[in-house]
């Protein structure tokens, strides 16, 4: 235990917590837009398996990272459209109709990664850390909070803007009303179909990044790449009480879990034949959180529920 | 008329989901009248594909027919994978514990240790759901992932073969269970077994239980309407644990009779999320709202997504295309049934209770945070 508590590797895993988290963060931002406008997408994990896949193998293809980023945008906008769709033109159940989107992402992916790719082979070139000018070189801390790729600073970068557009703009308040009285908005003219289409292509595009982030971070796709990370992003919104800041401490935690699970596997604080129960503390935390959570903070009042205009 | 369209509406989703089917097809460079032919060839195409495929959908069968109870008691239970695990670890270790027992006894035992098993682990989220208002959606996926990493670790260390280990192969697998405890198989020279008809039977047995007893009676009360529920006396929360315990312990049989009606005869995983299930509690949910959420028509749907498995196994062998398309398919089948207007009604007027008994427990709750 004593190996994990120097400041070294205390501050890797800060470091590696960081990374970590900001599939977890891009893909909660984008969970909680289009939560607060009344509409649950439990369908995040499928699309950032596809989005991760096309980001990967245009990476593998062209060797062009911003490319390979576009696609995975571009992948999230398409699957935005499509659960649009089911869900405000079509009324889907949400609660199921996401799981849908999962499948079809989870088998796509792997249909295609075994057909087009075959051998899990790596990228040329990962996404490159950019050093921040001043501040990564203060000691320690520098390499630990300002070397990180350029999709990290995106993700936090889009903390504040998420609580900007979800507050001070007027397209947010037409989110939030959308969520919490549709009827309301509906009658003060503001159209609901319009905010919940936007509000779901843009979380969906997020998730899109979100895969990209994670494919390209790693180096490396292979089939059910995300075990998972998206089904928890899911649960990081109901952690952060609908608010972007509250998103970001929970994707840090989970970072940071992650972060100190795979270090401690590597110190052998953990046995290796616990390395499985330790891989399941995400999962754990995220029930954990929603028993002490549940009750205290409520949804959109309009989570889930089809908007009818008579 | 209306049994015409509900019937329909299965029939236009596989339609579309066949067309995606030969878009994507041909886009990966196959054709797709020769892949149609051979996903129909390897599943239906002779009485030994016929019978893979009844024992592909056996799972299904169960894992359909327990999220049918549950979504008839306003809960959406989409823990079957970590409750087909629960069920298969602990039929494994009791088959483990009692080698020797005489199979009619040692192989009820194994089946009903599946039941207990994935019935626990589905008690779990319901009473979370029940007593904490945790949303029973997040809970039970959370529960696969862990159910997945808990299985990987008894499969590597506790369960382990002790000949992986001395072979340093270290696949992990358990050791070939006990001979009593396997399904016996039904027609000579196929892979027909016993657990097929334990699969029909418990679907049968839910459609009873459901619709011919009074605690069925009580479950689709308290989907009907939480508040009338419990102004007639009906314990809604007990009812709402009930309804998981029971939908889990089906997706628990299931994983025993993946496990007893193996070749090998054991419990084995390669790692992945869907290593040993499969991906037969997603599977099964498909089966079950194509078959309109309801037991017995849970039967003759997940017969055909249990051939699209071995009709998709085949297509792999014979043209090379990855058998991934069936869990794809199976998405796209999902994304259709879903958005067609009178299962979104069905469904919907099902799920009514759900936000009623939501809004309902915030109100006690606030109400006791008033008075306290």
């Amino acid at each position: 235990m004593s190996e994990f508590f120097t400041i070294s590797v205390l501050f890797a895993t800060l470091a590696a917590g960081i990374r970590l988290a900001t599939p977890y963060l891009l893909a909660g931002l984008g969970e909680t837009i289009g939560q607060r406008s009344g509409v649950l997408n439990l369908g995040v994990d499928g699309v950032m398996q596809l989005s991760a896949f096309f980001a990967y193998w245009t990476a593998l293809r062209t060797d062009n990272l911003w490319l390979a980023a576009l696609v995975g945008l571009g992948v999230g906008v398409v699957m935005g459209v499509v659960y649009g769709v089911m869900t405000v033109q079509f009324k889907a159940e949400q609660g199921i109709s996401g799981i849908g989107i999962f499948l079809f992402g989870l088998g796509f992916s792997d249909l295609m990664f075994q057909r087009k790719v075959g051998t899990p082979t790596f990228v040329p070139h990962k996404l490159p850390t950019v050093d921040i000018p001043l501040l990564s070189d203060i000691p320690n801390l520098g390499p630990a909070l300002f070397s990180h790729s350029l999709l990290t600073y995106m993700a936090f970068l889009m903390v504040p803007l998420v609580s900007l557009l979800l507050s001070r703009t007027t397209f947010g308040t037409n989110i939030r009303a959308v969520g919490e009285n549709p009827e309301a908005a509906d009658s003060l003219g503001v159209s609901v179909a319009r905010v919940r289409y936007t509000s779901i292509i843009i979380g969906n595009a997020m998730a899109g990044v979100a895969g990209t982030a994670l494919v390209l971070d790693l180096g490396i796709f292979q089939p059910n790449l995300t075990q998972g990370l998206g089904f928890i992003a899911v649960a990081l919104v109901y952690f952060g009480a609908w608010r972007a800041p509250g998103v970001m401490v929970g994707a840090l935690l989970y970072g940071l879990v992650q972060a100190t699970v795979v270090s401690w596997k590597a110190l052998e604080i953990i046995p290796r034949s616990w390395s499985d129960i330790a891989s399941s503390a995400p999962a754990v935390l995220t029930i954990v959180a929603l028993v002490v959570l549940a009750g205290r903070i409520s949804p959109p009042a309009a989570l889930a529920k089809p908007f009818d205009r008579h | 008329m209306h049994r015409l369209v509900s019937a329909a509406v299965p029939l236009m989703a596989a339609l579309a989901a066949f067309a995606c089917a030969a878009v994507i097809l041909v886009a990966l460079g196959a054709s797709p009248v020769d892949g149609f032919r051979a996903i129909f060839s390897g599943a239906f195409g002779s009485v030994d594909r016929l019978s893979v495929t009844a024992v592909r959908a056996a799972p299904l069968i169960l894992v359909g027919a327990g999220i049918s109870i549950s979504f008839r008691a306003s809960v959406i239970n989409i823990g079957g994978e970590g409750q087909i695990i629960a069920g298969a670890l602990l039929s494994t270790v009791v088959a483990l514990a009692f080698p020797d027992l005489p199979r009619p006894v040692l192989l009820p035992m194994v089946l009903v240790a599946g039941l207990v098993g994935g019935g626990i682990w589905g008690a779990i989220p319901g009473a979370l759901k029940a007593y904490a208002s945790v949303n029973e959606i997040l809970s039970t996926i959370m529960l696969n992932i862990v159910a997945v990493q808990f299985m990987n670790f008894m499969l590597r260390s506790p369960l382990i073969d002790p000949l992986e280990i001395e072979r340093g192969t270290r696949i992990p697998q358990t050791e070939r269970l006990s001979d009593n405890a396997a399904l016996p198989t039904l027609i000579g020279g196929t892979r027909l077994h016993l657990g097929v008809v334990v699969a029909i039977v418990a679907a049968i047995g839910a459609y009873v239980l459901l619709w011919r007893t009074p605690l069925g009676f009580r479950l689709r009360a308290v989907g009907h309407s939480p508040d009338a529920a419990r102004a007639a006396g009906i314990p809604v929360k007990r009812s709402i644990v009930t309804a998981l315990a029971l939908s889990g312990s089906l997706a628990g049989l299931a994983g025993a009779i993946l496990v007893f009606g193996s070749e090998g005869q054991r419990m084995v995983t390669d790692g992945s999320a869907a290593g040993f299930t499969g991906s037969a509690g997603f599977n099964g949910i498909v089966a079950a709202l194509f078959g309109g959420l309801h037991p017995l028509w849970t039967i003759p749907s997940a017969y055909v997504f249990g051939g699209l498995i071995t009709g998709a196994n085949h297509l792999q062998r014979v043209l090379q295309v990855p058998a991934a398309l069936a869990v794809t398919l199976n998405g796209i089948v999902v994304m259709f049934v879903v958005s067609s207007s009178n299962v979104r009604e069905r469904m919907s007027s099902l799920l009514q209770a759900r936000s009623e008994f939501r809004e309902s427990e915030s109100t006690i709750a606030s109400e006791e945070v008033v008075s306290s």
